[in-house]
């Protein structure tokens, strides 16, 4: 499988959503942000185990994260991180003439961590 | 034991902006909200946590406490004396705060943007080019039979929008979900998705292609392709026959669409497909606004300047030009000297390669909570939380106006936004007489 072909999508979660009321600084908060959805099959081919440290990179820059299986499966090639500081290393500063930065549909890769 | 009961308070978390939260507050503590889902309990649990509580200015790496008078005065140094800043946030706060921030940015110039910029701005920009048939969520609730989230994901983002105004609301003509279609088309089975008669699921950065077909097969054309964003085609026919045979349908849409590939093209394309299914029966389209009040700012920046978002005031009157005017493109190019923030937190939020320039700058920032963005601060006023701790106009995400509550009071010395945007002001008049 080619690792390089993941599409990295950015958005909200409950506990993230929570979690931010509770304080940016928080454990809740942080633990959330930091963990990359994987859909299952995706994760059997790249050996990956729940929980386990990943690195994903993108053009723009790279970020430690726990990889999780996902609840939202089937979504081949497709990997969520929720919106936040480490989500932040990853996305596109480009707006493409709207004044939008690009936070979905990103090229990434994943790298063991 | 002092008890207060609070009836109708409106939350000031989602765009939902839940005008039927019952406080009941005991010894200027919240005890108990009812109706509140659990991003707003969360919010009552915690809002004291994490909370700043006197004004702090820089001193190298660290912070030191200083009157409310100096942070003022020096803020309001550091923005006169700049040549081009950026004030932004501006929808965690009320409509009244926004104005002041407006005309702060008339005096000092620069770019005032607010956070629609990274959000819907994009479907702003649609609606400037094709216009919009919108309505009030007390239509949808009473009228709609069909319900479309496109690359929306209300179970997360607004858990009680299917309750009290779509799929599951009790509406006077169309009283039950057995009464309402809810189809749902993301890029993932999401916890919306799995609640939906139908589902959809396409390729990310498909939508326009979607969007497009759709439009063909409502407009009785045909499509000459097999399959269509990762859809066979008569899948695409099925979903276009399900939207033209409602009698009143309304398409929701999420950041899915604002923030991936084609941005305001795609919205483009949904207002468009709405317009057609039109001619065919009655259909709306609506975004689902994040913040509680990023419409309000919208509506604010709308009568003051004419535009809804990034406004260039540098030149004395106000230029429009989303992708020049807008914070990540004046921080891309490193243009700003300075830059305040209100109710925001870019530095967590904007991609890191942007955050990156307003770490380099003099930063302002005025927020009730510590954040990413106040710990890269110059100066950090402490503000009160709206809706909790001050009352102001909010608008909901179909444009209604809602006044918050005010529930508790807030911390000791700790001003609301409208008090301290004013004192800014004056300050700033004073510098520049
Ligand atoms: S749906 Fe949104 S506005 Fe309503 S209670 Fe929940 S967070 Fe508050």
């Amino acid at each position: 499988m080619d690792l390089n072909s993941f599409k990295l999508v950015t958005g909200r979660t409950l506990i993230q959503g929570a979690g931010k009321e509770r304080g940016k600084f928080s454990e809740d908060y942080l633990k959330e942000v930091s963990t990359c959805e994987l859909d299952p099959e995706d994760m059997k081919l790249l050996s990956l185990v729940e929980g386990e440290s990943i690195v994903v990179k993108t053009e723009f820059g790279e970020a430690k994260l726990i990889a999780k299986a996902s609840t939202r499966a089937p979504h081949k090639g497709v990997i969520f991180i929720p919106y936040g500081p480490v989500a932040s290393l990853l996305t596109s500063p480009h707006t493409d003439g709207s004044g939008m930065p690009s936070l979905k549909g990103i090229e990434a890769e994943i790298l063991k961590g | 034991m002092i008890e207060v009961l609070i009836r109708g308070a409106v939350c000031t978390v989602c765009g939902c902006c839940c005008d039927d939260l019952n406080v009941e507050v005991t010894d200027g503590r919240v005890e108990r909200v009812e109706n509140a889902c659990s991003l707003a309990l969360s919010k009552f649990k915690h809002y004291s946590s994490e909370r700043i509580l006197k004004p702090l200015m820089r001193v190298g790496n660290g912070f030191k406490e200083t009157s409310y008078k100096e942070a003022i005065q020096e803020s309001a140094r550091l923005l006169v004396n700049s040549n081009y800043p950026v004030l932004w946030g501006w929808c965690l706060t009320s409509c009244e705060a926004v104005e002041l921030g407006l005309e702060l940015a008339e005096l000092v110039g620069g770019v005032i943007d607010n956070n629609s910029s990274v959000c819907h701005g994009p479907g702003l920009i649609g609606v400037q080019d094709i216009g919009i048939s919108g309505c009030s969520l007390g239509e949808v609730k009473n009228r709609a039979d069909l319900i479309l989230y496109w690359g929306s994901n209300p179970v997360n983002a607004h858990p009680r929008h299917m309750a009290r105004y779509t799929a599951l609301a009790k509406g006077r003509f169309v009283a039950s979900r057995r009464e309402r279609k809810l189809i749902v088309v993301d890029v993932r089975r999401t916890e919306t998705a799995k609640l939906a008669d139908e589902f959809y699921q396409i390729e990310p950065n498909s939508d326009y292609e979607l969007l497009t077909a759709l439009r063909c097969a409502v407009n009785g054309e045909e499509i000459e392709l097999s399959t269509v964003s990762g859809l066979p085609v008569e899948r695409v026919e099925e979903l276009a026959d399900a939207l033209i045979s409602c009698r009143f349908g309304v398409l929701f849409y999420g950041l899915g669409l604002t923030m991936t590939y084609g941005k305001s093209r795609n919205l483009d394309a949904a207002l468009s497909l709405v317009r057609d299914l039109n001619r065919k029966t009655k259909f709306l389209i609506m975004p689902m606004r994040g913040h509680f009040n990023v419409t309000g700012s919208n509506e604010v920046f709308t009568w003051v300047t004419g535009y809804p978002f990034g406004v260039d005031l540098s030149k004395g009157y106000p230029e429009y030009n989303p992708g020049i005017t807008t914070i990540s493109d004046v921080l891309r190019r490193g243009e700003c000297d300075a830059a305040l923030i209100v109710a925001s937190d870019p530095i967590a939020h904007l991609p890191s390669t942007l955050a990156e320039t307003l770490k380099k700058i003099p930063l302002i920032t005025i927020d009730p909570h510590r954040t990413p963005t106040t710990e890269a601060s110059q100066i950090v006023i402490p503000s009160a939380i709206i809706g909790l701790e001050s009352t102001g106009t909010v608008y909901r995400m179909d444009g209604v106006p809602l006044e918050c509550k005010r529930i508790l009071d807030p911390p000791p010395g700790v001003k609301t936004d409208v008090e301290i945007m004013s004192d800014l002001l004056s300050r700033v008049k004073e510098l520049l007489t």
